[in-house]
């Protein structure tokens, strides 16, 4: 299985299959903080790469969750409905927002892997 | 090592270095570095202030102090609030007004011993100090306490806490003050806060205010609270945030302040704006400030369209968020006075979609000030 991939706006996808599964980096749930709500999208929608595809609320903020590629959404995670707090304590397991029936995959050679994501979030100043 | 980003050039509280070891996340605040959290996060901290003690650092407020024959009469001519009528050591919160009725700023207003003791917000604090310097009669001196800081104990153990470190304090009756020494040091302490709890200020020089802190910190009940869990805390008691829910435009009626202007005050006037104020107290204001209950998860933040049941605009939130302690979403804003009344079901505009919710009272969360 690939590792995930990640875009310049803290999301993240992995990739199994046509089947793209989308959610926040730890940095980007670090820096909300405690997540309050999650808005997903209906699933048949079909999203562009970088458009937004999803809402998540901390106590202090409404922030958007764009979708690292394209393609038509499969299933939402409804799990996050009934517990927001998925989103801090497993980001990039249970926590995941979304899954994608990807329709331009070459869009995946155009995000960071985990190393050059690692090296961006170093880059943005927070000590 | 980097500085958090966008905060090197801002203000500096006698705090900042505590801040940093804390692991604070500083943000800019009415031109300060300020905590808006620590790592146990907003939610941790807004809890930990409604069931212990959190500490929080309030420096950034203006503290000044008027002195002088006539100094409450002089405020008087400022303020809606019933100053001269302040029993030694009693405190009030009161309004500056425009001369069209509407809210410069809010403040609270402490005799003391020596003159009147005025907090108000940082983010008005220069325009404050000049609005007063400009309206005081040349009899009563203005001095801007600069070298004092201001730390709040907030929670229902505070008053425990806080006796261990300045005895005699817990004392102190609901919203008032008095000269205590805190940790060897003579500090001015007030019964009062901005939570809906029960708990103190604590005003003393800047320079003994690090050392004063760490004391509260080592105390197990204690945990430090940034500027987040002050918001929600603030929120959910159904307190005004100045620049939000009230500013220039809104009125103390409007607001929901009238129970702050005195009797006297409202038959005799003499502040600005007194014949709107006054208008609105005997005929009812256009619009009042309500809470807004969302009726499902989704939070309504500040400038969300409060809509009728024909889908018109009625009214805004004005502050708006998640409550940790309500357990979900909590608002608050204006509606017209026509659809302000308890229980009346409204929509919420929350990115296009209208959401049912519910007008409801202040606050979410009960009061719970010293009553002895």
């Amino acid at each position: 299985m690939s590792g995930l991939k990640y875009s310049k706006d803290h999301e993240w996808v992995r990739v199994e299959g046509d089947i793209g599964t989308v959610g926040i980096s730890d940095y980007a749930q670090e820096q909300l903080g405690d997540v309050v709500y999650v808005e997903l999208p209906e699933v048949g929608r079909t999203v562009a790469q970088n458009e937004e595809a999803a809402v998540v609320e901390s106590v202090k903020a409404a922030s958007e969750v764009y979708a690292p590629v394209s393609g038509e959404v499969v299933e939402a995670n409804q799990a996050l409905e009934d517990d927001p707090a998925l989103v801090n304590g497993e980001p990039t397991g249970a926590g995941w927002f979304l899954k994608l029936r990807l329709s331009a995959p070459g869009e995946l050679d155009g995000l960071m892997d985990e190393a050059a994501y690692a090296d961006y979030v170093s880059g943005l100043g927070d000590d | 090592m980097s500085d958090d980003a966008g905060t090197d050039a801002l203000a500096r509280t006698p705090l900042f270095v505590e801040h940093r070891a804390l692991g604070a996340t500083l943000v800019p605040f009415a031109g300060y570095a300020m905590p808006v959290r620590y790592p146990a996060g907003i939610m941790a901290e807004h809890t930990h202030t409604r069931s212990a003690a959190g500490l929080f650092d309030v420096s950034h407020m203006g503290q000044v102090r008027l002195t002088g024959d006539g100094a409450a009469q002089a405020l008087e001519r400022l303020v809606p609030g019933d100053i001269a009528g302040l029993a030694p050591w009693a405190m009030r919160y009161t309004q500056f007004t425009n001369d069209d009725g509407g809210i410069l700023d809010d403040l609270i207003v402490t005799r003391s011993d020596d003159g009147l003791i005025l907090v108000v917000n940082a983010s008005c604090k220069d325009s404050d100090i000049a609005h007063l310097e400009r309206r005081l009669d040349a009899g009563v001196d203005l001095t801007v306490l600069g070298e004092r800081a201001l730390v709040a104990l907030q929670g229902p153990k505070a008053a425990a806490v806080l006796e261990r470190h300045a005895p005699g304090c817990a004392g102190l009756g609901f919203m008032t003050a008095g000269w205590f020494k805190a940790g060897g040091v003579d500090a001015l302490i007030s019964r009062s806060g901005y939570t809906g709890e029960d708990g103190f200020e604590v005003s003393l020089p800047a320079n003994e205010t690090a050392a004063f802190w760490r004391r509260l910190i080592a105390e197990p009940e204690v945990e430090p609270v940034g500027l987040g869990a002050r918001d929600s805390l603030r929120l959910e008691a159904g307190l005004c945030l100045y620049g939000h829910d009230i500013d220039e435009t809104t009125s103390p009626v409007q607001a929901g302040l009238a129970w702050s202007i005195g009797k006297r005050r409202r038959q005799e006037g003499g502040f600005p704006g007194a014949p709107r104020i006054q208008h609105e107290l005997a005929e009812g204001p256009r619009r009042r400030r309500v809470g807004i209950l969302p009726d499902g998860r989704a939070p309504a933040r500040e400038g969300t369209s409060v809509l009728d049941a024909k889908d018109n605009v009625i009214g805004e939130v004005t502050s708006g968020g998640f409550g940790p302690t309500a357990g979900g979403p909590v608002a608050m804003g204006y509606v017209a006075a026509d659809a302000a009344e308890i229980g009346r079901p409204v929509s919420l505009l929350v990115r296009g979609k209208p959401r049912p919710a519910t007008i409801v009272k202040l606050p979410f969360v009960p009061h719970n000030y010293h009553r002895g």
